[in-house]
């Protein structure tokens, strides 16, 4: 049943927040829904022990293909609906001073109800239908709010992962003919018994729907411009979330239905992740634009996500399990700060920053503390997920290992690059330099709350990082 | 049989309240009401209750189940949908109003007979009988020369694709002895060259009635010269109909009998028409010029169901692929009948005037390149699979998959337009509201197809 409401809610709330006609109300109608869906999470999933009946549904959808209507949240799903849930509420917060229309509003939670059904699907159609039901509204958000370009990168954004899902779709519909009763259950599909070489090819072919969305190295490109250009709120929800479908899907759905993978696959895989890393966080050093420096970031992160899970080590699938939340919480955080900035300064280059910590004390505190949080400091939450893949990849091979650990040295370059630039140095003027509002306050605080108690408690979520074991083979 | 002989009356009424009734609006509604009572008596008679009972013996000409009625009661409902939503620019082409409606109802007849054929006389007469009053409403704009021009191509290129149809059945006959299909079925035993060739021609000539690539350049230039209104018939229901027929021939008749090399022709003809269709569209400048190419590269895929011989999952996906790909066109075309200007700057800023019409626009443009949630979805799904189910050409999945995204290309420059482009004031006929709730009516069904496609083919088996 929570499974259910999960995804009921933000469809029938979406729904309805486009219909409201007077902006205000239909910006605090998605707040509220938006909480509520947050508040049952939180509920439902500490009161509700593992594998519960009520953490599953199943219901017969299509006969003629034998698709059925299958939700289910494990640990992983727990982990990463959990994150859906919580950077919503905290959107709507940051953004809580822009007037968008509430259309925006109503796509906004279309959008999570798309991403809450990809997190708990189990059935291969049904999983596809909600990948795509949670692309069409960013697609629209992201072309209709936005600087003057945005059009051509929402839409370049939109092939990139459309061609990526209809290589997915197609081979989905080749596995269902290879299961012998032609389920489209992920356990009958994970159970088909194919020939080495098939499944080798069709490794590629989800391998390329998913890493277009993480994004991995070649096919990366949409990323940068379709963050700088489109609204910010829309960023924070391709970032924080929308990413994490590709590594959610890497690991329930790619790595569990082709455990016998080569090794020379895998290897070619962690080595344009390894790759991908230090070229994001070279060009992330040579960014003038906030945007497109987080948003390098934010793939050098992911690079070193995807490298760790496709070693295979049980114990880097836990950091990566631990990370996905907390790179969801540190991104979500590096977009308000932009969003502050930009509000404030009307600016979004380095270069014609500088010296904000003295008109914004308490946004110089937050913007370091989740600076620190993306450099994955100890006792902030990232600390935790990157000790844990750089095991595993030091595991799997030391001078990979190495290689990725170069990008840490990086990060701290780049981050501290922009903190220095931005906070500190030569005070310039700016027009609208208005202090800190109630609701950013809010927003910053249970980033803030969040980056400190998983740095410092980690035991729970490790706990229910454990159960992405199952998905090892 | 009740539809047959009540669309031959209606189509006389239509053609005498002509001198009686010199409304325009009048005549329309008179025309909609016809198809209102077609389609009524269709949902009788997919229920067992039938006025006139067919004379014993005829069933070698002609013979109704389930599926033939199932097809003829879509045929009228979306007929039905496209008066409502073109019944006005349809009358105002020209000074004959009466005589346009009447012709529809002899292209539904037609169109009876073309689905429910036992004998191949049949299949040629309802061929006929579909494509002479479309020469004629093509034309219909006679101070147009594009229209002119197009029905005179349509008009040459029809009566030589028809000449191949009766080739094909002559030598049909000559192999066999016969012209029912039950004949046909029964006489050959293993495949003769001229059985062969006959079939063949019979094909070549179907490819030609439903624009299948090499056989589709009559389709740009006469889906664009016709009046819009016509090409709103044409394009959906029209062609909706001479699929059907297609299936009924080569999967129930010819099915058992032509084997590999037949599969090559038919793969050869799949993938030049997806290719063709769907790379063309992408440079047209003009929304109704890109739909007719959209059109063949749907043709395209609606072929694949041939593909997958005698399977109960190909069957259905045509009909439902048929049925979405009619009504998300018919959506499409009648938003682009009331506008002036048929480039895509004719859309802009649509969403800020009309945003439910956007609305549903997009919807059926999300049907046509097939996303989830919408019957578009569904319908590829069915055809996906019916190739998937034949293993050894597994690999044209891709194919039309990567077809697919470049579909998206051209379809979604109609919903960038309306939704993120800004622009001059609209010259566009004002939509009235029952336009509006023909409208979400097709949007719901779109949806309705896409959630619960089961539904929608259920009602071809018992």
């Amino acid at each position: 049943m929570i499974a259910l409401l999960l995804f009921l809610l933000p469809l029938l709330g979406g729904i309805i927040t486009c219909l409201i006609p007077q902006n205000a109300t239909a910006k605090g109608v998605s707040l509220f829904v938006a909480i509520c869906i947050f508040a049952l999470a939180a509920a439902g999933f500490f009161y509700t022990p593992q594998g519960s009946q009520a953490l599953s549904i199943n219901y017969s959808w299509v006969s003629t293909f034998n698709a059925n209507f299958a939700l289910q949240i494990d640990g992983l799903g727990t982990i990463v609906c959990m994150l859906c849930a919580i950077v919503f509420p905290v959107i709507f917060l940051s953004i809580w001073h822009r007037n968008y229309g509430s259309t925006y509003y109503g796509l906004m939670l279309l959008a999570q109800a798309g991403m809450m059904g990809v997190f708990m699907a189990k059935d291969g159609l049904l999983f596809y239908f909600f990948w795509e039901l949670a692309l069409i509204p960013v697609y629209f958000l992201s072309s209709i709010w936005g600087n003057e370009h945005k059009v051509k990168y929402a839409f370049k954004f939109f092939i990139y992962t459309f061609l990526g899902s209809l290589l997915m779709l197609a081979g989905l519909i080749y596995l269902n003919f290879l299961e012998p009763t032609h389920s489209f259950a992920i356990k009958d599909l994970a159970a088909i018994n194919l020939p080495h070489n098939t499944e080798q090819w069709l490794f590629w072919v989800f391998f390329i729907a998913f890493a277009i969305k993480m994004p991995i190295f070649p096919f990366h490109t949409w990323q940068p411009d379709a963050y700088e250009h489109t609204n910010t709120g829309t960023t924070m929800v391709l970032s924080s979330v929308m990413v994490k479908m590709g590594v959610f899907a890497s690991i329930c759905w790619l790595l569990y239905m082709f455990p016998n993978v080569d090794v020379l696959n895998l290897n070619i895989v962690i080595g344009l992740s390894v790759f991908g890393m230090l070229y994001a966080s070279f060009l992330a050093m040579k960014q003038n634009d906030l945007k497109r420096l987080i948003a390098y970031s934010s793939i050098a992160h992911i690079g070193l996500m995807s490298a760790a899970l496709f070693t295979k080590i049980g114990i880097g699938w836990q950091g990566v399990a631990v990370q996905m939340f907390a790179h969801g919480i540190n991104i979500l955080g590096m977009w308000m700060v932009v969003e502050f900035i930009e509000q404030r300064t009307g600016k979004r280059k380095i270069s014609e920053l500088g010296g904000l910590a003295q008109s914004q004390p308490t946004l110089a505190i937050m913007f370091v503390i989740i600076a620190l949080a993306n450099i994955a400091l100890p006792l902030t939450n990232a600390f935790v997920g990157e000790f844990l893949m750089f095991n595993a990849l030091f595991q799997y091979n030391i001078w990979v290992a190495a290689a990725a650990g170069l990008s840490i040295i990086f990060a701290a370059v780049y981050t501290l690059r922009m903190v220095q630039y931005v906070l500190y140095g030569q005070a310039k003027t700016y027009t609208n330099n208005f202090a800190i509002q109630p609701h950013e306050l809010a927003a910053f605080g249970i980033i803030i709350v969040a980056i400190f108690i998983m740095g410092v408690y980690a035991k729970p979520m490790l706990t229910l990082a454990t159960d992405v074991l199952q998905y090892l083979r | 049989m009740d539809l047959l002989i009540i669309s031959a009356i209606f189509g006389i009424i239509m053609m005498f309240a002509g001198l009686w009734v010199n409304n325009k609006n009048t005549l329309g509604n008179i025309a909609i009401a016809g198809f209102a009572i077609l389609s009524v008596a269709g949902i009788a008679a997919l229920n067992g209750t039938n006025i006139f009972t067919q004379i014993k013996g005829s069933e070698t000409m002609l013979a109704f189940g389930r599926k033939e009625y199932y097809f003829i009661t879509l045929t009228c409902l979306a007929t039905v949908l496209y008066l409502i939503l073109c019944v006005k620019p349809l009358v105002a082409i020209g000074h004959y109003a009466a005589e346009y409606l009447a012709l529809l109802f002899f292209i539904t007849c037609g169109i009876i007979i073309s689905v429910s054929f036992q004998n191949l006389l049949m299949l040629f007469l309802g061929i006929e009988i579909i494509s002479i009053p479309l020469y004629i409403l093509t034309g219909s704009d006679k101070q147009n020369l594009k229209s002119n021009e197009a029905s005179l191509k349509y008009f040459l290129m029809g009566a030589f694709s028809t000449g191949i149809l009766l080739m094909g059945i002559a030598l049909i006959y000559g192999a066999t002895g016969s012209f029912s299909l039950a004949g046909i079925i029964k006489e050959t035993q293993g495949v003769s060259v001229i059985y062969a060739i006959g079939v063949i021609l019979l094909f070549v000539a179907l490819c030609f009635k439903v624009s299948a690539a090499p056989f589709h350049f009559w389709t740009p230039d006469v889906y664009d010269g016709a009046p819009t209104a016509v090409t709103a018939y044409m394009a959906t229901i029209a062609k909706g109909a001479s699929f059907l027929a297609f299936l009924q021939l080569f999967q129930t008749s010819f099915s058992g009998r032509v084997s590999a090399a037949w599969m090559y022709m038919l793969m050869f003809i799949i993938i030049a028409t997806l290719v063709i269709g769907n790379l063309t569209a992408v440079f047209q400048q003009s929304v109704k010029r890109m739909m007719s190419y959209s059109s063949i590269a749907q043709a395209g895929f609606m072929l694949f169901a041939l593909m997958a011989i005698n399977s109960t999952n190909a069957n259905e996906g045509l009909v439902l692929y048929t049925l979405v790909y009619t009504l998300a066109s018919l959506g499409i075309f009648a938003v682009l009948v009331r506008i002036k200007d048929y480039t895509f700057d004719g859309f802009n800023g649509l969403a800020k005037k009309e945003p439910l019409v956007a609305l549903a626009t997009t919807i059926c443009l999300f049907s046509l390149a097939g996303i989830p949630l919408t019957g578009g979805f569904m319908g590829k799904w069915y055809m996906l699979q019916a190739v998937a189910s034949n293993s050894e050409y597994w690999w044209l999945i891709f194919v039309a998959v990567l077809l697919a995204a470049v579909s998206i290309f051209y379809y979604f420059k109609v919903i960038q337009a309306m939704y993120f482009k800004t622009g001059e004031a609209l010259t566009i006929t004002p939509f009235t509201s029952t336009v509006k709730i023909a409208l979400v009516a097709i949007v719901v069904v779109l949806l309705a197809a896409g959630i619960f496609p089961s539904f929608f083919t259920s009602f071809l088996i018992f």
